[in-house]
Order: structure tokens, then sequence, then C-alpha cells
């Protein structure tokens, strides 16, 4: 390596590195929607289907819930304050209702829940598939005819595209409240006033997308941390650069997925 | 002792150009113990992923139970797996799940019994090993011996008719090494099954092994039964099976260019 072919060598790196992990992560994927049926439907698997995506729901959903209102909540609260000084200047301050509204529903709910929940769950599906492949828990179940596609990131995908779409509700509402609370209380804009205007701006669209892009979110956060367990070799060091592999990733395509996403509804004109 | 259980025909398998199998054959034959030895890095663990079915070779063909294990669809490698069980080097327990669960998995996934009868049936692979009375512990909660007893329950779990050990004496005391020695011998004569035991342990291997095949360097050096191992003439073979610290093996690691190596410049 000179110092000529030395950058390319290292950008057809990164390039690799990304195709790889896009299409390792697009295969379990694929993998993993074919066996949907029979992880939920089929004869046997039916009882510990549901039962683990039950149990998934709760681990990635629930436990989440407490972290991502506040984080939420205080990115409300944090936009109003900012927002304040110069809405003030134009003379329509009551206008921080309309403006929080439609960032927290388009794109802070979703994403902001998103990246919590990439290092609640993401890291823990990560590290908790690679500990299963060091300890050849992965192979165990293969031997025993059981696929772990359908056993492990079947329940995991779902669950956390589910969760991720509740989540982001709930951020929606924290957030809202955040900037309603910090209005109330310290830009003197009355709750009636600021519900008012909330939903006087928020169309159903600015929901919708919002929502449709937090499920895109969660199943990017749940493939990318089983492809990235599942690949995990080299024992307990291996698992710990999984897991910090999974949660880097995941927020970079995260973000890139987010800004696709914008770019399309802007060009569309949703 | 007729049946040919597993066929091993030419197999060779290769890791990023690094030949682990050198086109072996092995033949196992129905209800025997066989035990194949190797040291580090051998290829017995190979071997063993192979005849389970979760590595394919490169070439050559592994017959198991009249079917050939590398021109398998999907279906047909789950159903082979069905009827064999495997015992993993850790136990392999899945950790969120109790003793009991584990062993129940492979029942409820692949059966319909109905819960009364999993139960019962849970029971009796637990005696089998020793645990009953531990079903509600969770595997983190067992030693070592333990965790090896309740993965010998799951492989039994679905009534085998091969077993498959991978080295049922790592990291255990000489005392629950030799239990575990006495129960595989016991589970070979009381169910009939052909037994398949992965290890370097030379005590243990002695002591269930109904015959004896050493794997060095992708190869079969030797087969025959545990007497005709120890009474060998053979340099490798003595040296392995006593445990010497001269002979091939350990002239074959010094002979490594240690001259060359220190003089070498640096590049």
């Amino acid at each position: 390596m000179n110092l000529i072919t030395r950058p390319f060598i290292l950008i057809g790196d990164a390039v690799i590195q990304w195709l790889e992990l896009i299409g390792g992560a697009g295969y379990l994927f694929v993998d993993a929607a074919r066996s949907v049926h029979v992880a939920l439907f089929g004869k046997r698997g039916r009882r510990l289907g549901w039962d683990s995506l039950w149990a998934q729901m709760v681990r990635v959903g629930v436990r989440s819930i407490p972290i991502v209102s506040l984080v939420v909540f205080c990115i409300g609260a944090i936009l109003a304050f900012q927002m304040a000084p110069i809405l003030r200047d134009y003379g329509a301050l009551e206008r921080v209702a309309d403006i929080i509204a439609v960032a927290m529903f388009r794109e802070l709910g979703p994403i902001m829940s998103a990246i919590v929940l990439t290092g609640f769950a993401g890291a823990s599906i990560a590290a908790e598939i690679g500990t299963m492949v060091v300890s050849e828990e992965i192979e165990a179940l293969e031997a025993q005819a059981i696929s772990p596609i359908r056993f492990l990131v079947v329940p995991r995908i779902l669950s956390t595209t589910a969760m991720m779409v509740c989540l982001a509700v709930i951020g929606d509402i924290m957030g809202v409240t955040g900037g309603m609370l910090v209005s109330r209380g310290f830009l003197g804009i009355g709750m009636l006033q600021y519900v008012h205007h909330t939903f006087d701006n928020i169309k159903m669209q600015d929901f919708i997308t919002g929502l449709v892009k937090a499920g895109c979110f969660g199943t990017i956060i749940s493939t990318l941390a089983c492809h990235l367990g599942l690949g995990v070799t080299g024992g307990a060091q291996g698992v710990g650069v999984a897991t910090t592999r999974t949660v880097v990733l995941t927020i970079v395509a995260l973000i890139l997925v987010d800004l696709m996403f914008t770019g399309v509804f802007y060009f569309l004109g949703w | 002792m007729s049946d040919v259980a597993i066929q091993v025909r030419d197999v060779t398998k290769k890791y990023d150009n690094r030949v682990i199998l050198d086109a072996i054959g092995l033949d196992v034959q129905e209800a025997e113990t066989l035990v194949i030895l190797g040291g580090s890095g051998s290829g017995k663990s190979t071997l063993l992923r192979l005849m389970i079915g979760n590595i394919i070779p490169d070439a050559g063909t592994i017959l198991s139970l009249g079917k050939d294990l590398c021109a398998m669809t999907p279906r047909q490698l789950a159903d082979y797996r069905r009827s064999i069980g495997v015992l993993f080097q850790s136990g392999a327990l899945f950790n969120s799940m109790t003793v009991f669960d584990n062993v129940a998995l492979p029942i409820r996934e692949h059966t319909d019994v109905p819960e009364e009868t999993i139960s019962i049936m849970v029971k009796i692979k637990l005696e089998l090993v020793g645990l009953r009375q531990h079903a509600d512990k969770m595997p983190s909660e067992l030693s070592g011996g333990m965790k090896k007893r309740a993965g010998l329950a799951r492989a039994l779990a679905l009534d085998p008719k091969v077993l498959f050990y991978d080295e049922p004496s790592a990291g255990l005391d000489p005392v629950t090494s030799a239990e575990i020695d006495q129960l595989i011998i016991d589970l070979n004569e009381k169910l009939g099954v052909t037994t398949v035991v992965v290890t370097h342990e030379m005590d243990s291997a002695f002591r269930i092994a109904d015959r004896m095949v050493l794997l060095d360097r992708g190869k079969f050096i030797v087969s025959g039964s545990p007497d005709e191992m120890r009474n060998s003439k053979d340099p490798l073979v003595r040296q392995f099976v006593h445990g010497l610290t001269e002979g091939p093996l350990t002239d074959r690691r010094r002979a490594g260019g240690y001259e060359s190596d220190l003089l070498a410049e640096d590049i």
C-alpha cells in the first residue's frame, strides 16, 4: 500500500463491509420472513412461538418504555426552550406547539425511540445470541432439528418491529407533553391553547409516516442485531465486538434509512 | 454387531485451503462404542460436526443410518437430526430455560405429545442420568458434571439411534469424569444406541471404547480395540496413548525451523 492506493483500498474495504452487512442481514430477513408462518401458526411450534414472542415483547418493548419516555420527553422540552426566543422575535410564540408537533410525529418520536431501543434491545439481542453461539447453544438447536431462525430470530424481529411502533406512539405523546409543560411553565402558553395548536397542525399523514418509519426501524434494529450476533466468533471478546458493532452500525443504518424515507416522503408530497 | 450405522468415505474438508480432514474413511458399527482420538487440531471435532450434518464435506460421502448426508434436503436433514442425539462439550443447555424445559424442548418441538406425557417422558430421561431432583433448576445453578448430564438427557429426549459425544470429560474432575463414562457405557448397553465419542482423554477412552481410531493431521493413523492400541508398536500411537514427552508428535513441533526463524531478517 502506498499513499496513492491507500485511500482506495480503505474506501473499498468499507464498501465491501457494508455490502456484506446489507447482504447478510437481508438474507437473514428473507429467511425469517419465510418461516414466520411456521413460527406462529405451524402445528408444532405454536405453543413456543407465541410464548417467546410475548416474552420478547416484554423484554424489548415494555422494559424500555420508561427510558424512551424520559428521553423523548426531554427532547420535547429542549425543543420548546430552543424555539422560544426565535419565535418570540416573530411574535409567534404560540407556534412552538406546531413545530414540536410536526417534529415529534414525523421525525423525533420515531428516530429517538429507535436510537434508545438500539442501545436497549439491539445490544442485548446481539449479546444474547452471540453468547449462545459461543456456548454452542445455536449448534445444539440445529443438531436437534430446531431452526435457530424460527426459534430465535423470528420472535425477536416481530416483537421489536411491533414494539417499536408502540414506542414511537408513546414517544410522540411524551415529546408533545414535554413541550407542553415547558410552554405552560415558562413560556406562558396555556395547556388548551397548546393542545389546540398541536391538533390544528398535525395531519394524519404526519402520524402515519412516523409510524411506518418506526416499524422499519424496529425491523432494522432486530435484523442487524440477530445477524451480527449469529456471526460471533472467538469467545467473549467476539461477543463484545459484535455488541459494539451492532450499536454503531444500527445507528448509522437508522439515520441513513431515515434520510431515505424522508426524501421519498418529501418528493411524494406526503 | 454386523450392520454399519455410519459410513464415512473419502471425506475431505478444508478451511481456507487448510486441509482439516484428508480423504478419510470410517465405519461405525451398529450398537458399538467408537472412540475417535486425536490431539487438538487433529480434525476430530470437524469429523463429528460432519457426522451430525452441521457442515458438509468438500469431497466424499457420509452415509448415516442409510441416508446420504451430503445430498439431503433441509427437511430430510431435520428428519435425520431427530434420530440422533448430540452431547456438546459444554452441555450447551439453553440458559434461559430450566433443566426440565431443556429436556422437554425437542419433544415439544417435534411431537404432538400432550403436556402430561411430556412430563413423564422428561422425568424418565432425567432419572436415566440421575438428575430427576434437579428438574426445576436453571443451568447456571448446575455444576459442570450436572450440565453434561442434563445435556445428555436432552440428547436422549427423542430416543436417538446414534449418540454423539464431544469431549464428554473435558473440564471435569476425575471422579465426575468416571461417572460420565459409566453413564455412557450404561446407556450404550441399556438402550443399545450406537455411540461415537470424540476425546483426547485416554483414561476415559479406554474405559468406554469397544473400538478406537486415532486421528492425526486429518488422517487416521490406526484403528483397533483398546488392547491393540495399548500394545501398539507404532511410535506415534505409543506417544499419544501413554502421554510421552518424547516421540514423533513432539519432534514434529520441534522441527519447525527454529534456527532459520531466529536468524531470519525482519521483512
